[in-house]
């Protein structure tokens, strides 16, 4: 992911922002000078281990101040909910094995801790950028010319034969076509492309036009292999994943890795150039959503069923 | 359809199965007359290699009749009614692998690429029953099954040599050869063979036929080296000889010039402690493979010499002898069996007779007995070498 600097300045001016980086100036600053004293307006008995909690969770404090107010970043504003969760636990434990003095001031910031909490879970939520732009790249080679390889790419409506996450190209136009996508954006979504470039037997590259649900963008380029060894294929994809840093971290936790997406991706191009069509197992019957698959069905033959299913 | 299916580690299971359909238009479903338990169906069994599920059917060496061919399929190459053997690793025949006859490593054949990448680095071609690793293909030892780019595969028998002669075809006579065959066997050359199973007594027998002067057969099991005596091969019984000292004895003190290791990673060891070391790591998965006989070649082979691996490794060793390797110029080669490239020539050595794969039979079975099979096999009890079984 590339750093955004216009996030950063926009945070910079953003009131939320600055309002929780000063309230976590302001709480860090006794927690550090008297911890103890801090201890005691929380309602927990002034034992060592509770002042050096304290001291630490002040200079945890400081840190997110500083970060706020100096660098703003969504980062932080996570940081600040991970600090959250410490301190509630810390506090549930302390709830827990009170001895009753001062229990009522202990529930108090408890309540306040879990009000604090909510705040930054919402600042966190909200500051996050709800994209991420990605660049994925992947190559294979193909024992075929670079313009075999080029007629049967430049087959727009044969892509989703082979691309995972394409249900349907349609031709609209001799430099236009209309897209139908699933998974790996997080969402289906359908938009108008065009050919942006298109040599014949070197390059293709298509874009989405104004107004897409998802901006995206790719190529492919053909390059002949080295000593008679076919055609190199270099494909690149662009688009903004949604949901930034988190939708990808779940797309990577429910198995749609983008990088492995467009290696599979190509690995079925290079089977239906080179066998005819994509290979299917008993395990894996749906050929390109092979990966979607695992735990696969079992390496038997599918029943009437199952059949119509993997085939549809 | 009664097809023999893995049931968890240590347990195979006769059960009705739906019978295989046309899935791809280069398909055949062939009706299997004979099938065969291998070697490395055990490391499936014993739970060695990962991806296997519940319900998999086993099998990867099997033959039989043509019943369908899928709409791909040209009338000149293969028709309802043929009689085919089946290699083993499934090939396209048109990527750069296959066209280097690499076959075992096409580029095509395996939908699951993706993850045996991430084990080996870059993927390997599908393989009947074995795993989803190598594709998740139903494997041979069933009533039917989907034999897959069928024109590109399977091997047509024109002659009228038996089931049993052309059975083996599929996988552990090419293999066995192509291990003897990887030694480049030159005048007056001593080849030892690690492992007297089905796989080693083809790779004696091959290097016999390429010309090996002296052919030295090792195992522990005293049937399996009186099989390999009965050929005229000379052998050593590694749990009461000394392998090494017996070697130089046999080798005028040279060594032997090729080594063949026809175990692979489920080796056993005369040396108890270093067995139960491997055993140890293997148990806590921080080593997969136990390479008693990879080690043992390399350490006895001459300086220059070739050792030729045909047994299966899954995964990673350890306690692997470089120096030796490297020291005295070794040649190291390997590789899952390219069977496509060997079966026509082969086909030619069993008409004229120069190699009896029938000799490696000792039990035929009924295919719903494959369980009685598996452990006759996996425990050698009975003197039991190879098992073939008919539906």
């Amino acid at each position: 992911m590339k750093t955004d600097t216009r996030s950063t300045s926009r945070l910079r001016h953003d009131p939320l922002v600055r309002g929780l980086g000063w309230a976590s100036a302001l709480l860090a600053v006794p927690q550090v000078v008297t911890p103890a004293g801090f201890a005691r307006a929380l309602g927990v008995d002034d034992a060592s281990r509770h002042r050096s909690a304290t001291t630490a969770v002040g200079v945890r404090e400081l840190a997110a101040a500083t970060g706020l107010l100096g660098r703003p970043h969504p980062a932080w504003l996570w940081g600040r909910v991970g600090g959250d969760l410490m301190d509630l636990t810390m506090l549930t434990r302390a709830l827990r094995n009170h001895n009753g003095r001062g229990l009522g001031r202990t529930v108090a910031a408890t309540a306040a801790v879990t009000a604090i909490t909510a705040t930054d879970v919402y600042a966190a939520v909200t500051r996050t950028r709800r994209s991420t732009p990605m660049e994925l790249t992947a190559a294979t080679t193909v024992s075929q010319s670079p313009d075999e390889v080029y007629a049967l790419w430049s087959d727009l409506e044969r892509l989703p034969d082979f691309m995972a996450h394409l249900d349907e190209v349609r031709v609209t136009g001799p430099r236009t076509s209309h897209w139908r996508a699933s998974a790996p954006f997080g969402k289906g979504g359908e938009w108008d492309a065009e050919t942006a470039q298109d040599v014949p037997g070197r390059l293709i590259a298509w874009r989405s036009v104004d107004g897409a649900d998802i901006e995206n963008s790719g190529e492919a380029r053909f390059v002949p292999a080295p000593g008679g060894r076919g055609t190199e294929i270099r494909v690149t994809l662009r688009y903004d994943l949604p949901g930034g840093v988190l939708g990808k971290a779940a797309a990577h936790y429910f198995g749609e890795e983008p990088h492995q997406q467009l290696d599979d991706d190509l690995r079925r191009f290079k089977q239906i150039a080179e066998t005819g069509e994509v290979v299917r197992s008993e395990g894996a019957p749906g050929g390109k959503r092979a990966r979607g698959e695992f735990p696969q069905h079992p390496a038997r033959p599918l029943t009437v069923d199952e059949l119509k299913e993997a085939l549809a | 359809m009664k097809a023999n299916c893995w049931t968890g580690r240590n347990s195979v299971e006769v059960q009705d199965v739906p019978e295989p359909s046309i899935l791809n238009s280069r398909d055949a479903i062939v009706k299997i007359t004979s099938t065969a338990i291998c070697g490395s169906d055990l490391h499936l069994l014993d739970g060695y290699v990962p991806t296997m599920e519940k319900g998999d059917i086993m099998g990867h060496e099997f033959m039989g009749e043509v019943v369908e061919v899928g709409p791909g399929v040209s009338d000149d190459k293969l028709r309802v009614g043929d009689r085919v053997v089946v290699p083993f690793p499934i090939a396209c025949g048109a990527c750069a692998s296959c066209r280097a006859e690499l076959y075992s490593c096409c580029e095509n054949t395996n939908p699951n690429a993706g993850i045996s990448e991430k084990f080996f680095g870059h993927p390997t071609a599908g393989v009947y029953g074995y795993s989803h690793l190598t594709g998740g293909f139903a494997g041979g030892q069933a009533e039917y099954a989907r034999v897959v780019l069928a024109d590109a595969n399977a091997l047509k028998i024109e002659s009228d040599l038996t089931d049993e002669q052309v059975l083996f075809l599929s996988d552990i006579l090419p293999t066995g050869y192509m291990g003897a065959e990887m030694c480049d066997i030159q005048e007056g050359d001593a080849v030892a063979v690690w492992g007297a199973g089905p796989v080693g007594q083809f790779a004696m027998d091959s290097a016999r036929v390429l010309g090996a002067e002296k052919v030295i057969a090792i195992d522990k099991e005293s049937y399996r080296l009186d099989m390999a005596a009965a050929q005229g091969y000379t052998t050593i019984n590694f749990e009461d000889t000394d392998v090494r000292s017996a070697l130089l004895e046999l080798t005028g003190g040279r060594g032997p010039d090729k080594c063949i290791d026809a175990v692979g990673l489920e080796a056993t060891h005369g040396a108890s402690h270093i067995h139960l070391y491997d055993r140890a790591k293997q148990a806590v998965r921080s080593e997969t493979d136990r390479p008693h006989a990879l080690r043992q070649a390399i350490l006895s082979c001459r300086s220059g010499g070739v050792v030729s691996v045909i047994g299966v490794y899954g995964g990673l060793i350890d306690k692997f002898p470089a120096g030796a390797w490297m020291n005295r110029s070794l040649t190291l080669r390997t590789g899952q069996c390219h069977v496509q490239k060997y079966m026509k020539p082969l086909l030619g050595l069993i008409e004229q007779d120069k190699i009896d794969p029938t000799r490696v039979i000792t039990h035929r079975l009924p295919l719903s007995e494959a369980p009685t099979g598996y452990d006759l096999f996996k425990n050698k009890k009975d003197r039991c070498e190879k098992v073939v079984l008919t539906p």
